[in-house]
Parts: C-alpha cells; sequence; structure tokens
C-alpha cells in the first residue's frame, strides 16, 4: 500500500489532487469538473473554491483562515466544513497529501 | 458533489449513479444530446492475445484500413473542440501502434483526459514512462486470472500474466494510477477472492470485475464463459464483502453479468446518449458492438461529415435514441427511461431484432428461455475456447483446455 492512499484529513494536512484527478474549467458546460478515471465529477462552488487551494503545500488550516476571513465567518465551523469535504474525496480516492519533500 | 459519468457500471453493488442531469440541467436531453464527456478510441483491433470474450467484433478491422497518425490526431483535436473531456485509448492493443506515445502527447496537447487501456504484453518501461512524460493520466491494465495457468490460457498467450504483473509494477513506479481490469468467467471466477487481494498487491487505485458481456466473440464463446447462478452469487458476495474491507484502499466497480439478471443493464447509458467510440477505421459507433447489427450505417469520420454532425444527425444515432422508437412492453413501462430498454445489440443477437426489448429483461417473452439456455450452457461444462483472430478464431486443442 503506498503512502498517500487512505489519508486522514487533518488540519495539519497539506492535501493535493494526486495525477488521475484533475480539476478543469468546462468551456463547453460552462461548469468545473473533476476529471478521473472512468468519472467525471462535478464539485459544487464552494467545493471548486476549496480545491484550488489544495495545492500540497497549504495546511488545512490555512485555508480555514483564508476561508474565515473572506467570508468573515466563524473559523472553527468552517474548518470543520473543509475538513468533512475533503475527507469525502479523499476516501473516494480523489485527494492525497503531499510528500515530505514538497517540490 | 455527484458522479455524472458511470458508464453503466455499479459501485459496491449498488445502483448505477447517473447524474448526468448536472451537466445537461440548462437544456433536456430529449431536445439536444449533448456532446459525450468521454470517448473510447479503438485505436486498432491487432493484438498479442487471443481472449474468448474480445469486445472487438468478429469482423475485425484490418491493419490496412486504420486511420493514420494524421488522421487520429485530427479527430483527438476536434473531439476536445466540441466539449469532450476524456479520451479511453483501446483497441485491440492501443500499444500496437508505433505512434501511440504521440497520440497521448496529442491528446494532452488540447487538454483531453486520457486513459490507456492496455492488455500491457507489449509495454517496456521505457514505454510507459514515455507515455507518463506525453501526460498521461491513467492506465487500466486487463488480466485473465490471478496465475499464469489460467490467465495464460484465456488469453492465449504464454507468460502474458508474468508480464501483466511486470507492467502494472511499472506503472505505479512511475506513479501513474493503476486499475486493474478482471474480465470474469464460468473459468476464472474462482479465482476473484485472488484477483482482488493481487490488486491489492499491485497498489491498485481500483478494480473493475467485469462479467462477460455477450456479443461477438463471447457470444461465439457462451457455452465456454457463462457462469452457473451459484458462481454469481457467491461473486456478488465477495464483491461485497471486500468493498467494504478495502474502502479508501481500492475501489472497485463491478459490472454484473445481466442473463440472470431481473432488469437490462442501461447500456451505454443509453444509445447514443452519452458515449460513442471510434472504430480503427474511423467509424463512429453508438458502442462497441454496435457493427454487429446489420442493416445499420454507421458514418465514418473519414466522411464529409463532423463528428458533432454525426452524433446529432447520423441514422444509426438516432434509430434508437431515446424512446420513442419503443415497442411494447417497454413502450408503456415505467423504467423504459430508467434502462432504455437494455441492450440493442443484445437484442439483435438474441432475437435478430436490434428494436426489440432487451432479452434479459423479465418482461421480454424471450427472457425465460436465455435464462434456461444461461443455466443448461452453465451446466454443460463444454470448456473449449475458439480464440479471437483475424482468421475467424481458432479452437483450442483438446490438450491446452485440459490445463
Amino acid at each position: 500500500m503506498a503512502a498517500g492512499r487512505n489519508i486522514s484529513v487533518s488540519e495539519a494536512s497539506r492535501p493535493k489532487l494526486p495525477r488521475h484527478a484533475r480539476l478543469k474549467f468546462d468551456e463547453t458546460r460552462k461548469v468545473w469538473v473533476i476529471l478521473a478515471p472512468e468519472r467525471v465529477l462535478a464539485p459544487d462552488e464552494i467545493a471548486v473554491e476549496v480545491l484550488q487551494l489544495c495545492d500540497g503545500v497549504r495546511s488545512v488550516g490555512d485555508m480555514a483562515d483564508q476561508l474565515a476571513a473572506k467570508y468573515a465567518a466563524p473559523r472553527e465551523a468552517i474548518l470543520t466544513d473543509v475538513i468533512g469535504m475533503l475527507q469525502d474525496l479523499a476516501d473516494k480516492g480523489f485527494l492525497t497529501e503531499a510528500r515530505e519533500k514538497t517540490p | 458533489m455527484s458522479d455524472i459519468l458511470a458508464e453503466g457500471k455499479t459501485t459496491g453493488g449498488g445502483a448505477p449513479s447517473d447524474g448526468l442531469a448536472i451537466l445537461e440541467s440548462q437544456r433536456s436531453t430529449a431536445e439536444t444530446f449533448g456532446i459525450p464527456l468521454a470517448v473510447l478510441a479503438e485505436l486498432t483491433h491487432r493484438c498479442p492475445l487471443q481472449c474468448p470474450y474480445c469486445s472487438n467484433p468478429l469482423d475485425l478491422d484490418r491493419g490496412g484500413s486504420e486511420l493514420t497518425t494524421e488522421e487520429w490526431k485530427k479527430v483527438l483535436s476536434e473531439l476536445a473542440e466540441i466539449g469532450v473531456l476524456q479520451i479511453h485509448f483501446s483497441g485491440g492493443e492501443p500499444t500496437a501502434r508505433k505512434d501511440i506515445v504521440e497520440l497521448v502527447q496529442h491528446a494532452t496537447d488540447v487538454g483531453l483526459y486520457s486513459n490507456l487501456i492496455t492488455s500491457a504484453v507489449l509495454l517496456t518501461k521505457e514505454k510507459l514512462s514515455a507515455l507518463a512524460d506525453a501526460g498521461l493520466c491513467h492506465v487500466q491494465i486487463s488480466f485473465q486470472g490471478n496465475e499464469p495457468v489460467v490467465a495464460d490460457r484465456v488469453a492465449g498467450l504464454k507468460n502474458s500474466h508474468e508480464k501483466k504483473i511486470e507492467a502494472a509494477k511499472w506503472t505505479r513506479e512511475l506513479d501513474l494510477p493503476l486499475t486493474v481490469n478482471a474480465v470474469m468467467h464460468r473459468q476464472n471466477l474462482h479465482q476473484l477472492a485472488d484477483i482482488i487481494q493481487m490488486a491489492v498487491d499491485l497498489d491498485a487505485d481500483r478494480l473493475e470485475v467485469a462479467n462477460v458481456q455477450y456479443y461477438g466473440w463471447a457470444l461465439k464463446n457462451r457455452a465456454a464463459l457463462m457462469p452457473t447462478i451459484e458462481q454469481i452469487d457467491e461473486t456478488s458476495r465477495i464483491v461485497e464483502e471486500a468493498s467494504v474491507r478495502l474502502k479508501g484502499i481500492l475501489a472497485i466497480d463491478y459490472v454484473v453479468p445481466d442473463y440472470y439478471a431481473l432488469r437490462p443493464k442501461k447500456c451505454m447509458g443509453g444509445w447514443g446518449r452519452q458515449f460513442f467510440n471510434i472504430s480503427p477505421a474511423g467509424k463512429v459507433l453508438p458502442c462497441h458492438a454496435a457493427e454487429s447489427i446489420t442493416g445499420l450505417e454507421f458514418e465514418s469520420v473519414r466522411s464529409n461529415h463532423s463528428i458533432a454532425w454525426i452524433w446529432q444527425n447520423s441514422e444509426a444515432f438516432n434509430r434508437y435514441r431515446g424512446t420513442g422508437w419503443m415497442p411494447e412492453p417497454c413502450k408503456s413501462c415505467e423504467f423504459k427511461e430508467v434502462d432504455f430498454g437494455g441492450c440493442r445489440c443484445q437484442a439483435f443477437a438474441l432475437t435478430g431484432d436490434a428494436g426489440n426489448t432487451d432479452p434479459a429483461c423479465t418482461l421480454s417473452p424471450m427472457h425465460e428461455q436465455i435464462f434456461k439456455q444461461a443455466e443448461r450452457e452453465a451446466a454443460a461444462h463444454q470448456d473449449r475456447f475458439l480464440y479471437r483472430n483475424f482468421a475467424g478464431g481458432t479452437l483450442e486443442t483438446e490438450g491446452e483446455h485440459g490445463a
């Protein structure tokens, strides 16, 4: 079993999309999509915003800070939502964690 | 978040997910058929394997009729332009094409997500590495069993299993995501639990457990392939147990065999509704078996029509599109927009008319008959294969079949 599979998302995680999951704006249908093996997912607006922050460098905590400031919302609630959403993606295999040596 | 492309597969034994509506919400599918999200490019029918259940037609396209590199590149550009997002490179064996790296690179250049569906026996580590550098997103390797005795016999090629294992390891070494594709039938279903473990050991991300669908070569070999009901019950149990146990480790997609089902599969998501493939010679087809339906004319990318025009306007795509073409019992059936009457190719193969209800459906007058036939064939132990090849097939010798 490879590292980066079956990850548990926490405040300290620095998640990113794995090679086989590509976030892309579909020009024809005017929606954001995640391209994955044999599947195309349609993330909602919030998911897209969070996924765009998933660069393998930012921690989940950093994302919550950023979103809490942007939406003037309680950080704790945002953190819980973000972790829930990312864990769901991770369980489906569409999220991985940056390796120790981030390029 | 919802799946919007399931291609008729179910995950973990649940209901097929089809959120296609999300992308088509602005327009009714009945009015305008949106361009499919994914297209299958059958680059060639040439293949070193001779699997008796091959999904290619009996009448294989010869090497000389294949689209050229430039023609395929033009097709890829056109597909990306009209809104296709994913391209599955398949065959035959797609790596039998000398230009496979060039075609993957072109797919990447025009923004397509690329998937290689391969037998893997022609791959070298260098070739795979070049494909990864060209932007390949995903590799799908077919396995015929979990060990060489059964696997090499089914493939009709010595040492094929060993080569596949090697190629699967290179795939993961290159950090490419791997799907193990296991085609299951009476003569290898006893290996299912071991195949699942093999997929875990190979560090695969996904496993497709696909029961054979009976068209073309598989239909010719049906007596040698048809599982027993007991095997299918056991299969479902093993898949369900493994899906739970391996959650987060290995995703398992399960394609059920429809002869024993009560309801037909929503084949291709409905004829001409969300999928097309392009044959080696450039025909644009509603599914890879569609050419088996005689009397339908399929347009080619070599014609003066655009691919979008063929999808929207050609006679073959419109013949069985939607629900208007349906006779009874489909016409008044409450499930007609759930399964779209099942599979047209199967209806043609088993009833002689592609417009009939798929006999996999209990409402088909032929259902009982095909169910009984499947049971009989499964019990008869006629195990010899007719191997797939360009010569119309070669019957397995007695010695081989004892393996």
